[in-house]
């Protein structure tokens, strides 16, 4: 049955793959009280900013704020109860968050992307995205430069045809699209 | 007979040539977003949502929920083929279909997979073309209390139906209604928790929070993760399709079940994920020979492909004949109703007719040429994972930034969608459940409204939400499901004491 089927071989490795032996860089638990204290200091900011509005009952119901005064309150409860079984917990503080090889990936991502969303601003969507495919492909994925150039270019392309010019989505635009007339 | 009518009304509205083309470009970018890593169902519709901002409603909703189908089928391809499942609801097919892939039996597998993934998908279909009139007729009679009976019920249900810890799906439900409150109150125009920035004024846009909150978060954990991967892709043959055919009717039972299941958890907020689990479960637990699961059974497949695409198809029929959610899809593709102006919920039925129905149609449509589709061009799509991730990783993100950008022109919303990624990121390490989140804030504000006019109507008595059958029967089921896990522990132990207590007699 299945000779009459073709198979196609598909092999694709992973050269800067994160070793599999790295160090820990923190525990889920210590991220864990990390998260509650932080969702606990918001439920307290909105809290306190809901009560300012107005949480109260008046003649036609309850006053803007009342809503999200006692949402606040459910939050800053549940963080609580997360901290305090974040602390007595045994079995999560043995789990990893994230391992340094991995934490390096995750910011080789973070990075180019924080990069990326800044020169939006003074480039250009389909500039700034031209050199985020570029650079992340030659330096984080090892590929070949032309490759990458090529590659980067027919995409930012092909976005700026699909939603300029087809779609009508307007995307901000820097000196370059200025330099051409759009 | 009605419905049948207005269904046949519904494919006289679809079939133009434009919005078969688009039906088919939405298949083809869905199948594509199921198979890459970093991408599923959620963010593929969220980060495609802004081209179809220009569109007319019918063919953008034809065309997303056409990716959210084609995302359905595309999950399975990787599951058998590397097991590697490209979307979490695929997880169970690995268990059998790889094992089936390695024996070379991986054209009947890919099969298997495919075609129950589309008898799954039409059980629910039908239940929703025969149920969701009836069910939006009944709900035109609800009032304020009523709807927020209903939203309550929801809410109640994710946390006393959720696997997660119960704290963690407050937490995450609980911040997604105070971020649905962020900007100008509807009822007093007052404005709340925007501490002076006009950026805020505007509110916290759905859309923006779920394509950082799933796509950027997807792709740093994606990064973590060995990308390697190596196998064969199949092609399949005529005789392959027709053999695994011609058995199928020795299946009906774990079809039916997994049909059941699947509809079931996808009405409820279970979702897919769930179901695709209970599906193979329940086929192992009723199979005479358990033994030989997991290394290379058919039905392996057939179960959990089926409740996978019963659920998600089902999870569409709350939101179109109540405007409540059954999925983080069906969450988005509210989003994008609202987007174009219609109000979801059951007046929907009334006053949107064409739209809806033609949306109806389009599933029955949708998943014959997705079948076909996926059926016929499985190497090509397998063929997708040559592309290296370092090239995909940049182009999800320049993506999710159009879209997160195009919603309403802002880029304060791309610094939005930015820290939704992190956000994101943290809460699935640290188990956080997403789903309550994305959920709270589409229906947020609803939820309010709904809740400060019944105040309004009852002049502030917490009565009104018991003040008739209906509504008081909603909310009591709503609090019974907020408690079920205490309720479930304490008439447990009751009846181990009972049956203690008959031992000791």
């Amino acid at each position: 049955m299945s000779n009459t089927d073709i198979d196609i071989q598909i092999d694709v490795d992973d050269p800067t793959a994160p070793e599999e032996d790295s160090p820990a860089i923190t525990s889920n638990r210590a991220v864990d009280v990390a998260v509650s204290l932080l969702l606990l200091a918001l439920s307290v900011l909105l809290g306190y900013d809901n009560w300012r509005t107005g949480a109260a009952w008046d003649a036609t119901g309850p006053e803007p704020g009342y809503f999200p005064f006692y949402l606040s309150v459910i939050l800053g409860a549940a963080s609580l109860y997360g901290l305090i079984a974040a602390f007595l917990s045994r079995k999560e503080a043995r789990e990893t968050f994230v391992t340094r090889a991995q934490a390096r990936r995750v910011m080789a991502v973070f990075v180019p992307t924080l990069l990326f969303c800044i020169a939006m601003q003074y480039l250009g969507l389909y500039v700034a995205s031209f050199f985020l495919i570029a650079g992340f492909m030659r330096l984080v994925g090892k590929i070949a430069w032309w490759k990458s150039l090529l590659t980067a270019f027919i995409f930012s392309a092909a976005m700026f045809v699909t939603f300029d010019l087809v779609f009508d989505v307007i995307m901000p635009k820097g000196p370059l699209e200025a330099a051409f007339g759009y | 007979m009605e419905a049948f009518g207005l269904l046949l009304h519904g494919f006289a509205v679809l079939l133009t040539w434009k919005t078969l083309l688009l039906m088919m470009v939405g298949l083809v970018l869905g199948v594509f977003v199921g198979v890459l890593p970093g991408l599923g169902g959620p963010n593929g519709v969220a980060i495609l949502l802004p081209l179809t901002f220009t569109m007319d409603p019918t063919s953008a909703i034809v065309m997303l929920s056409c990716i959210y189908w084609g995302a359905l089928f595309g999950g399975a391809i990787t599951s058998i083929l590397f097991n590697i499942p490209g979307e979490a609801w695929s997880v169970a097919t690995t268990f059998d279909g790889y094992p089936m892939a390695q024996q070379g039996r991986a054209a009947e597998a890919l099969t298997a997979a495919f075609t129950s993934s589309f008898i799954g998908s039409l059980v629910a279909v039908l239940l929703i073309t025969f149920l969701a009139p009836w069910i939006s007729s009944f709900a035109l009679r609800f009032g304020p209390p009523e709807f927020f009976a209903v939203y309550l019920l929801t809410f109640c249900s994710f946390v006393g139906l959720g696997r997660e810890d119960k704290h963690k799906t407050v937490i995450s439900m609980s911040l997604g209604l105070l971020l649905a409150g962020i900007g100008m109150d509807t009822v007093s125009g007052q404005l709340r928790m925007t501490f002076g920035s006009t950026d805020l004024l505007r509110g916290i846009n759905f859309l923006v929070a779920v394509i950082g909150l799933f796509g950027i978060s997807e792709i740093l954990l994606t990064m973590e993760e060995r990308l390697a991967l190596h196998g064969h892709a199949a092609s399949i043959s005529l005789r392959t399709v027709l053999s695994v055919w011609k058995d199928l009717p020795k299946y009906w039972m774990t079809l039916l079940r997994s049909s059941v299941i699947g509809c079931w958890l996808g009405i409820t907020p279970g979702g897919a994920i769930a179901a695709s689990f209970m599906g193979y479960n329940l086929a192992k637990r009723f199979a005479k020979d358990q033994e030989s699961f997991g290394k290379g059974r058919i039905e392996g497949v057939f179960a959990p492909e089926t409740a996978a695409h019963a659920s998600g198809t089902s999870a569409l029929l709350p939101m179109l004949a109540l405007g409540i959610p059954g999925s983080g899809t069906a969450a988005i593709l509210l989003g994008g109703l609202m987007v174009w102006g219609l109000n979801p919920g059951p007046l929907l039925f009334v006053e949107h007719k064409d739209f809806v129905w033609g949306l109806i149609a389009s599933m029955y449509l949708g998943n014959v040429v997705g079948l076909v589709l996926v059926l016929t061009t499985v190497p090509i799509f397998a063929s997708i994972l040559r592309v290296p991730f370092a090239a995909v990783a940049p182009m999800i993100v320049v993506s999710c930034a159009i879209g997160a950008y195009a919603i309403q022109n802002a880029m304060f919303d791309v610094w939005l969608m930015l820290g939704f990624g992190v956000v994101g990121y943290v809460f699935k390490k640290i188990k956080i459940p997403l789903a309550p989140f994305t959920l709270a804030l589409v229906l947020g504000s609803r939820a309010e409204d709904a809740f400060r006019q019944s105040m309004i109507i009852s002049g502030g008595d917490m009565k009104v939400f018991w003040s008739n059958g209906l509504v008081g029967t909603i909310t009591t089921l709503a609090i019974l499901l907020l408690f079920w896990p205490v309720i479930d522990r304490v008439v447990g132990g009751l009846r181990l004491r009972n049956s203690a207590a008959k031992v000791e007699a």
